[in-house]
């Protein structure tokens, strides 16, 4: 049975009565209503112990009525919706809430860990660095486990998170943050001047203060013209306002980051829709009226639940009818605070008294004390008798010396306002003090941002919407808009005045930074340490690092440390405010980029045939790749491997090799151009005959292989390796572009229109002649080693056909346009039926390469030159080339280089994996002998062996010695041979056959 | 941040690609050995205005010769490398 709601006031409010909804709270069932918060249900509900601290484990209370809370955290939902340190101040009710308190055991009434405020001298500012100095191998087993379960907020779930995150673009003329009266304003300036308009709002009810204070604008009740207002900007086509919408961050150009909780505040996001969604805002001005923060005042036990802020406490009245407390005092250094006692008294309140900061009050507050019967105090709060239960007994210090108690069972506390200075600062603009406001307002804002209302230090509420619409009205027309505005919003400006005051001498904590539980006391122990900037003052004490960034703490600390340090506020400067302004899930940033949409998906255009086959994929790179087809029967994939490797060498079988970059060169230039990009000629190459060629990087080193054809005159096709394919365009475009714009070539990427497949073995050509027209030559004659050229298909289709080979054998690769290239593969297996075709995968691929010694990416390693990978003999004397002169570097010629070179192990039946080291034999492996390692390893069924290739100092000069192979990573350690690289038919006559 | 392509118009910082200074030219075929290291491996370290190679990948594949300030992020100019377009220079 749900406990009543206590605290719940008769009427009013903006809450929907005839819409109940039940929650627990640590296990408890409590109701409240829709338009609640989970905080102003747990208000109505007369709970005021929401949680334990997080160093002392001090009871805490809710403080705040928004994003700025230090205290209420709590973890929301349960299971993989577990999400920890959320603000029961911006969590909105829903039925079935479940709630748990954090950082408590076993209970949140009674704490095991709350002896931690016994121990409180060791937890002083900078006690990490003090205490657990040494030795450093306890700070892992010892200290870090033993203050991890001390300290700290709510646990994560532990597992995946079941919703999907969203993330979007939007353009807009102006932007404007916050809904209060100034945005609201801004808003309605810029939208009647033909603006696109976007507004963020991050509660889920648009007015800002409005809500909670009300007021009279154009003669209107604040919330009629509210609704006026509202129903205006709807109107308008080319005005989003967004609800529940965090803008957090501010980023160049005019971009800005916002997270719009979607469905945060249903139990869990309805099907097909997302939780949150993070956008990106691309604005050309920008409004903030992001609103003020109401400031703690700092006095020994000013975290005793029932402690609040006074703006928070009328919001809790008036917004949400929860009366925090029955009996209130008030405690203020500024004009503001005194609209707390009046909301409270308008709700049938009890006021026990008013502490006032100031040396005077105005007569008007004087004959409502008289008339409702309260005292005026002047002074200052310097302990509160309360503990988990919340104020029993204020102490004061009376102006004078005298003190005095006042009964009362809530503090309302207002040390003033603190413009919300962070979307303004996010590019290191500093805030600059104002001295008539006592705090801090943005200067060196953005290009294109401007601050207007509460967050410009202008409070009055005729203030914030003149401000307001102007600001919208000029950011409408900087952004190119001429529309008239028509007249501004007009209200009475309320009184504003404060007497600085931070901190209050006194017996007890006192604490500036709620959430990470630094006091007056840290802060002054760290002035006298000499940690008076305040970058390390923030580091040391770790004020405002806690997940609030210190939005209700950081003015104090600064003025704390001001005083102790004899410097004033704006000497002492404030801190770089950096974003996100609130905490965003990495969920949100993340968005649908996680597991298989991580990142896109390349599919060869034989894919679903090869998974019908049921090939093995391989991801390389955003491509899935058939490894292996393997067949019923095969034990494992060395199986199917060698199996294919077989029917290649002895018939016939083919390879999706689509995944080769492929690039268009064209144009009267374009052999020029290969040649300089080229360590080889490729001008003097015959129109239809294909070259291998190897780039190298302007450093000299090997960047890329592959071959290039010459289909005309003017016309070359070229290939690049799989990984590089995308980093070679844009080398191939910048040395087009930038290097030799004087060259007349032009290049066109061809990687996606082409399907390409490698078709190898001593039957090649009798499965080609059923694909290819009777009438082309396919004899060696007729098509020799090395030709290339377009060739007709049965059935009409043009193909480039190119006599190239990886593989050693008899080979051909052939290109059809991508949409042919599932028929292509369909095609080669009934027509190669007869001759026992067998597709193969990449792992067969690499079995054929390294039997060939052909290089691959592992020896294409970004630090190989052509020399190493023994192609030296290509590179051109007759012309320049990308990494000729580099490429001549004495270390690059050393003799000693370690360069490609065969092994195979003295035990023919050992296996070989890479990566071993190579050691000369007989001596202890250690960085002073290491001469090298193994790249590529593969079992060659033709040498009924493992073998691979290495890199090895000297290596092509070592052929026949053994030298020693020590693996740290997986134990092991054998002698090889190192041999000639070429495995398999090294005079090549297979491939030319 | 945003580029704005002269192909294009303006474009979202993602789809770009960072290369570097401008500045260094490409030393002519016998320059010698010195030349050539200075202009692979020296750099200025430039706080403030300068021009830098950017390459539209996501758009239009032009090479872009973008004169931005390092410690602003102001982009100040966005020029096509001289090949860049549909036709050679001078054509
Ligand atoms: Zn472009």
């Amino acid at each position: 049975m749900a406990v009543a709601q206590t605290n719940r006031l008769g009427n009013g409010g903006l809450i929907d009565r005839s819409a109940p909804l039940s929650f627990r709270f640590d296990g408890k069932s409590f109701s409240g209503f829709q338009g609640d918060t989970l905080a102003s249900a747990l208000v109505a509900n007369g709970v005021k112990l929401v949680g334990r601290s997080f160093k002392y484990h001090r009871p805490r209370g809710i403080l705040t009525a928004g994003s700025e809370e230090p205290n209420a955290l709590v973890e929301l939902r349960s299971g993989s919706r577990r999400e920890p340190n959320t603000k029961a101040t911006t969590a909105e009710l829903y039925e079935g809430l479940e709630a748990a308190s954090q950082n408590r055991w076993p209970s949140l009434r009674f704490d095991v860990m709350s002896v931690n405020q016994l121990f409180a001298p060791i937890f002083v500012a900078g006690f990490y660095y003090k205490t657990f100095m040494w030795p450093a191998k306890f700070w892992e087993a010892i200290y870090e486990p033993a203050i991890r379960r001390a300290a700290g907020l709510g646990r994560a779930a532990g597992v995946a998170d079941p919703d999907h995150y969203d993330k979007a673009w939007a353009h807009c003329d102006v932007l404007v943050a916050g809904s209060g009266p100034a945005g609201l304003a801004a808003a309605l300036a810029a939208g009647r001047s033909g603006a696109r308009v976007i507004l963020c709002e991050e509660d889920f009810a648009f007015g800002g203060r409005l809500l909670s204070d009300g007021g009279t604008i154009d003669g209107l009740p604040a919330a009629e013209w509210l609704l006026r207002t509202l129903a205006e900007l709807a109107a308008m086509p080319d005005v989003r306002i967004m609800n529940r919408t965090t803008l957090f961050g501010v980023y160049d150009g005019g971009t800005y980051g916002a997270l719009e909780r979607v469905n945060d505040h249903l139990p869990s996001p309805p099907e097909h829709q997302v939780r949150q969604r993070l956008w990106r805002i691309v604005a050309k001005r920008c409004v903030v009226a992001a609103g003020a923060l109401e400031r703690p005042i700092v006095f020994a036990g000013n975290d005793t639940p029932g402690v609040m802020m006074a703006s928070a406490m009328r919001t809790y009245v008036g917004r949400y009818a929860a009366a925090p407390a029955k009996r209130i005092a008030l405690f203020t250094n500024n004009e503001d605070g005194w609209r707390t006692v009046e909301t409270a008294l308008g709700a049938g309140l009890q006021i026990a008294a008013v502490i006032d900061a100031r040396p005077d009050i105005s007569s008007a507050h004087r004959s409502l004390a008289s008339k409702n019967g309260f005292t005026v105090l002047h002074g200052a709060v310097s302990g509160v008798d309360g503990g988990k239960d919340g104020v029993r007994k204020i102490a004061v210090s009376l102006t004078g010396g005298a003190r005095a108690e006042v009964e009362a069972d809530g503090l309302a506390v207002s040390g003033g306002w603190n413009p919300a200075v962070g979307l303004t600062s996010y590019h290191r603009g500093r805030p600059k003090w104002r001295d008539d406001i006592a705090a801090f307002v943005p200067d060196g804002a953005p290009p294109g941002m401007v601050a207007a209302g509460a967050a410009n230090g202008d409070f009055g509420l005729g203030a914030c919407l003149s401000q307001g619409f102007a600001a919208g009205a000029a950011a409408a027309h900087d952004a190119g808009h001429g529309g008239k505005a028509g007249t501004a919003p007009v209200a009475d400006d309320e009184a504003f005045s404060v007497t600085p005051l931070w901190h209050v001498a006194g017996k007890g904590k006192a604490f500036v930074d709620y959430q990470h539980d630094v006091t007056a006391s840290d802060i002054e122990l760290a002035q006298r340490e000499g940690f008076e900037s305040v970058e390390h003052l923030k580091r040391y004490t770790t004020l405002g690092m806690a997940t609030d960034q210190g939005k209700t703490s950081n003015v104090a600390g600064l003025a704390i440390m001001a005083a102790v340090s004899g410097r004033s506020i704006p000497e002492t400067g404030t801190t770089i405010y950096r974003p996100p302004y609130v905490p965003v899930a990495i969920g949100a940033f993340a968005g649908h980029h996680r597991d298989e949409t991580f990142h896109a998906t390349r599919l060869t255009p034989s894919h679903h045939w090869a998974a019908e086959q049921g090939a093995v994929f391989v991801d390389t790179g955003l491509w899935k790749r058939a490894q292996w087809y393997p067949r019923a029967g095969e034990k494992d994939w060395l199986e199917s491997v060698t199996r294919e490797v077989k029917a290649v060498r002895s018939g016939v079988g083919f390879c999706d090799v689509s995944t080769l970059g492929k690039i268009d060169v064209h144009g009267p230039d374009a052999g020029a151009f290969l040649d300089r990009v080229y360590i080889n000629t490729f001008s003097n190459l015959a129109v239809g005959k294909a070259r291998y060629g190897l780039m190298l990087r302007e450093d000299g080193i090997v960047y890329d292989d592959g071959t290039t054809s010459r289909l005309a005159e003017d016309h070359y096709f070229l290939t690049t390796t799989t990984a590089k394919a995308g980093l070679v365009m844009q080398h191939l475009e910048f040395c087009r572009q930038v290097l030799f714009p004087e060259l007349d070539v032009q290049l066109t990427s061809v990687s996606d229109q082409w399907a390409q497949f490698s078709i190898a073995g001593p039957k090649t050509r009798d499965l080609l002649k059923e694909i290819v027209d009777p009438t082309e030559d396919l004899s060696n004659e007729g098509f020799p080693f090395m030709g290339a050229r377009e060739v007709a298909l049965r059935g009409g289709i043009k193909a480039r056909l190119f006599r190239i080979s990886f593989s050693g054998e008899m080979a051909f690769e052939i290109s059809v346009p991508a949409r042919y290239g599932e028929a292509m593969a369909r095609n080669l297996m009934l027509a190669g039926k007869s001759f026992g075709v067998t597709p193969y995968g990449t792992e067969a691929l690499g079995v054929m390469r390294i039997e060939k010694g052909h290089i691959a990416g592992p020896e294409l390693s970004g630090t190989t030159t052509a020399a190493d990978l023994g192609l030296d003999k290509m590179m051109s004397t007759k012309k320049d080339f990308i990494g000729r002169v580099m490429a001549g570097r004495e270390a690059l010629v050393a003799p000693d280089r370690q360069v490609v070179v065969g092994i195979k192990p003295t035990d023919k039946a050992r296996r070989l994996r890479s990566g071993a080291h190579i050691i000369p034999k007989g001596q202890t492996p250690g960085p002073g002998n290491d001469q090298g390692y193994v790249t590529s390893v593969c079992f060659s069924p033709a040498s009924d062996q493992w073998i691979g290739l290495a890199l090895v100092e000297r290596g092509r000069e070592r052929i026949g010695e053994i030298v020693h192979a020590h693996d740290p990573i997986r134990g092991e350690d054998y002698d090889v041979e190192l041999c000639n690289p070429v495995f398999y038919d090294p005079d090549g006559g297979r491939q030319r056959g | 941040m945003r580029i704005v392509c002269p192909f294009c118009g303006e474009r979202e910082l993602g789809e770009f690609t960072y290369l570097g200074d401008a500045k260094p030219v490409r030393p002519a075929a016998d320059a010698g050995e010195d030349a050539v290291y200075d202009y692979v491996y020296l750099r200025d370290n430039i706080a403030g205005v300068m021009s830098e190679n950017w390459y539209h990948g996501g758009g239009c594949r032009a090479w872009l010769k973008v004169t931005r300030n390092t410690l602003t992020h102001e982009i100040s100019a966005v020029e096509p490398a001289a090949g860049a377009g549909a036709a050679k220079v001078g054509a």
